[in-house]
């Protein structure tokens, strides 16, 4: 029989908390974390607010090994921090005999923000207006004078799984995967596969990602994907509602500690809960635009359920990728429909991106792990924002306030630029 | 439980500093060519290394369908290198893509199951291009007439300098867009993914498209890497991270120095390589041409420091031992390494610690080789770049030289190809990297087919 995967181990920082508990309570209640933007001074670009993480500080979460890892980018912080979470939570700490070349990582993990100010600095410096070109050694002149070598290598996305390596002495497969909004739905959903063949253990898996920086701003904004509603902006992230004009970028990490399962229980550890399916497509029709029938998210879904052994009835509660763009939540909710067929009406659907925001790369993780936390509690997280039905949006979004149910199996859905589809379905462990 | 499959390799595209397309690529390195000169691309007069391998042939545009050229305007120079080497790696597969049917060189249908066919693609920290974003930061000046202190003004910036960028300006610098524009031109609806471990990105892609092949997941994977370090803030970085050769600016073609007792940095350079893996009865079938088969495949990650190499090669040795395990075959079999040999001091020590003690007392008998000399680093594609000519080195017999090997540094103590090709009829070879910044190690096995 093939090797079972289990969820021993959750954390998470994110715009409505630093830790499992508070940011979970904070979802049920239906908050948001979206505000102005503070990280840099937005007020006159088209998005002037976002979902930021607040207060953090990454001494709190490493203690004596905080030295070590101060130079860190924000991001790769945020992941150490969740990583540390979740490796405590899972008492991996004090397994008696932990062989490390079995345990490794594998993250969804973004670029590190750049170094906006210098880099703009040295741009502008270097810029010949009259021949209307960069003078590149007037550049380089100035770069080198400004510019950081650490904060330009700690930009790199890989940076963030080695740190994690690092802090705990992890020799087992590292890897890093960037799939856009995808990422950390593609990162556990590999881990997974990894452990499954017996390349590893435990693996260390999720996401990690900032990009409320200007140039993630100005990216963004120039694709008018963000919410522009600065007026409101507590309420921006409207997932599936007809007036719904964009998503709402946002930050953190999620990570998971998946593991084989007897070395789980030979440890004694807490079961969360089972990863029975993962599936993964690429939509290979346009960069800008989602195939209009949602052929790769269907393929997704349709790959993680028959992964899972299961079927579409079996699924209690889908975590949407639900970003709030017109396009995205129509053809998502197209996708939904055309695979559950008669069972679309009977799942419920919601979008925590409503509250947190999209944190990109680290998007998936966090979702998944309130998957995890709706199988522990049996209660769905809802959508908030939600006021206005979409007629092309017709699915049970759970509108507004969080749900008491039965739920056994959940689905989760990341779908990146460029047509990435990632789908995983987690479900209550059960003796089999 | 279900047996694995097998998965051989079928086709190689390569975009290099010597050439488009591996033929082109492995006969300069045979021939002891350098790709290696001046940069020509900027003017990089300021730079402390001002050498670097450019990739002058090829155009894009003749690698897509005629509809797709407009697409090609959203490409990061990275993004072309793989589009380019995609289509080499499908052509030299004999593989009729959606692609190579729009373009009119096969009449279609396609035999191709799309949603069989995956893609995984290393990409590194894809870099703006420069002059793009410049002029575009310039227009948000506070005083632009000023000869310095012109305080860019991030108020002007986002009220109306940031229109100066294109709208779709993102997509070019996406990680993903490799695999994306890959995904769409070629058809490749199966699982798709990319791997942003620096120099270690191209086998770790490699290695997780051999998994998905190998689980059923997939029956032909296009992966590998492509990545370009020509352009001004990459080679501001690997600059600042002081991992260059600054003493050759005048005789770029013996600059970097793998293994040699005078070694003393790396070389930037801009490349690609994507390699076409399939399911060994499917190749069978369609009769294809199998270059070798991909037989083993580890991963780790030197667990001391992100940025200091490991003096005894820990984290690589790890993954070779892995690799080796997983292949079935011990370390007596190996008949060949393809070392990555960055040509700085630490890195060619510890990449070399790791492969003495996995091949202990046989390191003085196994050949090793290595391209960087002739190729220089271009981060995430490197890798695929190396496969695709060690894959052709098994296939052909020869194995090419390392330039500017002239002296051994006995603290590597490896048996480097030095001087000129030989003759290699072997069964087995690894293939290792290592990311110079975060530390992932990847090892490859092959075998040849008989």
């Amino acid at each position: 029989m093939s090797r079972r995967i289990v969820i021993t181990g959750i954390g998470w920082i994110t715009p409505l908390g630093h830790d499992i508990e508070t940011a979970w309570q904070a979802i049920l209640r239906g908050d948001s974390g979206i505000r102005k933007t503070t990280i840099f001074d937005a007020g006159t670009f088209p998005t002037q607010f976002s979902s930021e993480v607040k207060d953090f500080d990454l001494r709190k979460f490493l203690g004596g090994d905080f030295e070590k890892h101060k130079e860190v980018s924000r991001q790769a912080g945020f992941a150490l921090a969740a990583a540390r979470l979740a490796w405590d939570y899972s008492g991996l700490a004090n397994a008696a005999k932990l062989d490390k070349t079995h345990v490794g990582v594998y993250l969804g993990g973004g670029e590190g923000p750049m170094d906006f100010d210098h880099f703009a600095e040295a741009a502008v410096e270097g810029w010949d207006y009259e021949k209307n070109e960069l003078n590149t050694p007037r550049f380089a002149d100035i770069a080198y004078k400004i510019l950081s070598k650490i904060v330009e290598a700690e930009q790199d996305p890989n940076m963030a799984a080695s740190h994690i390596a690092q802090l705990f002495g992890l020799e087992g497969p590292n890897f890093n995967t960037l799939t856009a909004c995808a990422a950390s739905t593609q990162a556990i959903g590999e881990a997974t596969k990894i452990i499954r063949r017996g390349d590893a253990d435990v693996m260390i898996s999720g996401g990690c990602h900032s990009m409320i920086h200007p140039f993630g701003v100005t990216g963004f904004n120039r694709l008018t994907a963000l919410s522009t509603r600065n007026d409101s902006c507590i309420t921006a992230s409207r997932p599936f509602d007809r007036t719904r004009d964009g998503f709402v970028l946002g930050e953190g990490a999620g990570m998971l500690i998946l593991e084989e399962l007897s070395h789980a229980k030979a440890r004694g550890a807490k079961i969360l809960c089972e990863i029975v399916g993962y599936g993964s497509t690429a939509d290979a029709f346009r960069i800008t635009d989602i195939h209009e029938d949602g052929r790769g998210g269907i393929a997704a879904m349709r790959g993680a359920i028959k992964d899972a052994c299961l079927t579409t009835a079996d699924i209690n509660y889908i975590s949407a990728h639900g970003t709030g763009t017109a396009e995205n939540d129509k053809i998502e909710s197209l996708a939904i429909r055309t695979l559950f067929a008669e069972n679309a009406k009977n799942v419920p659907v919601s979008s925590v991106k409503s509250m947190l925001g999209h944190l990109i790369a680290a998007a998936g993780a966090c979702e998944l792990i309130t998957c995890v936390l709706a199988i522990r509690d049996q209660i769905l997280p809802p959508t908030i924002n939600y006021n206005t039905p979409d007629p092309l949006c017709d699915l049970d979004y759970i509108p507004n306030t969080p749900r008491k149910a039965k739920v056994k199996t959940c689905l989760s859905n990341s779908f990146g630029f460029g047509g990435q589809n990632d789908t995983l379905v987690v479900t209550a462990f059960e003796e089999k | 439980m279900k047996q694995k499959n097998r998965v051989v390799i079928t086709g190689l595209g390569v975009t290099t500093p010597l050439g488009v397309g591996i033929a082109e690529t492995f006969d300069a390195l045979v021939e002891k060519k350098c790709g290696i000169g001046r940069i020509t691309v900027f003017d990089a007069s300021r730079y402390t290394s001002q050498i670097a391998g450019e990739v002058r042939s090829g155009k894009v545009a003749d690698c897509v369908p005629k509809g797709y050229r407009k697409a090609t305007k959203v490409m990061a120079r990275d993004i072309e290198l793989a589009v380019m080497a995609a289509y080499h790696a499908v052509k030299d597969a004999g593989l009729k893509t959606k692609c190579i049917i729009d373009r009119g060189e096969a009449t279609g249908p396609s035999d191709i199951d799309s949603t069989r066919f995956g893609a995984n693609i290393g990409a590194g920290l894809i870099c703006a291009d420069l002059t793009e974003v410049s002029g575009a930061l310039a227009t948000a000046a506070e005083r632009p007439d000023a000869p310095k202190d012109r305080g860019f003004s991030l108020k002007k910036w986002g009220s109306e300098g940031m229109s100066n960028l294109t709208p779709l300006w993102l997509l070019k610098y996406l990680p993903n867009m490799l695999a994306c524009h890959v995904t769409i031109v070629h058809d490749c609806q199966a699982p798709s993914n990319t791997i942003t471990c620096g120099e270690a990105s191209s086998h770790l892609a490699i290695g997780e498209a051999f998994r998905t092949i190998e689980r059923g997941d997939a029956d032909l994977c296009i992966c590998g890497g492509a990545e370009s370090k020509l352009n001004q803030m990459s080679l501001m970085r690997q600059s600042l991270l002081n991992r260059l050769v600054t003493n050759s600016n005048e005789s770029p073609a013996t600059a970097c120095r793998p293994f040699d007792v005078s070694r003393s940095g790396t070389v930037v350079s801009e490349g690609g390589g994507l390699i076409i893996l399939e399911e060994y009865e499917r190749a069978k079938k369609r009769g294809a041409k199998i270059y070798a088969e991909l037989i083993g495949f580890g991963a780790a990650v030197n667990a001391s420091h992100w940025l200091t190499p490991q003096a005894d090669g820990r984290g690589l040795a790890l993954a070779m031992t892995k690799g080796l395990a997983d292949a079935g075959v011990s370390a007596s079999q190996v008949g060949l390494v393809n070392a990555f040999g960055a040509g700085t001091i630490e890195h060619d020590l510890s990449e070399s610690a790791a492969i003495r003690s996995v091949l202990g007392d046989r390191v003085g008998s196994v050949p090793v080789i290595t391209t960087r000399g002739s190729l220089g680093t271009n981060g995430a594609g490197t890798g695929a770049i190396d496969i695709a000519v060690l894959a052709m080195a098994m296939h052909r017999g020869v194995l090419p030289p390392s330039l500017n090997t002239d002296k051994i540094d006995p603290a590597c103590g490896l048996k480097v190809v030095q001087g000129d090709p030989i003759d290699w009829r072997g069964e087995v070879a690894v293939s290792v990297a290592t990311a110079m910044s975060g530390g992932q190690t990847a090892a490859l096995v092959i075998r040849r087919v008989h």
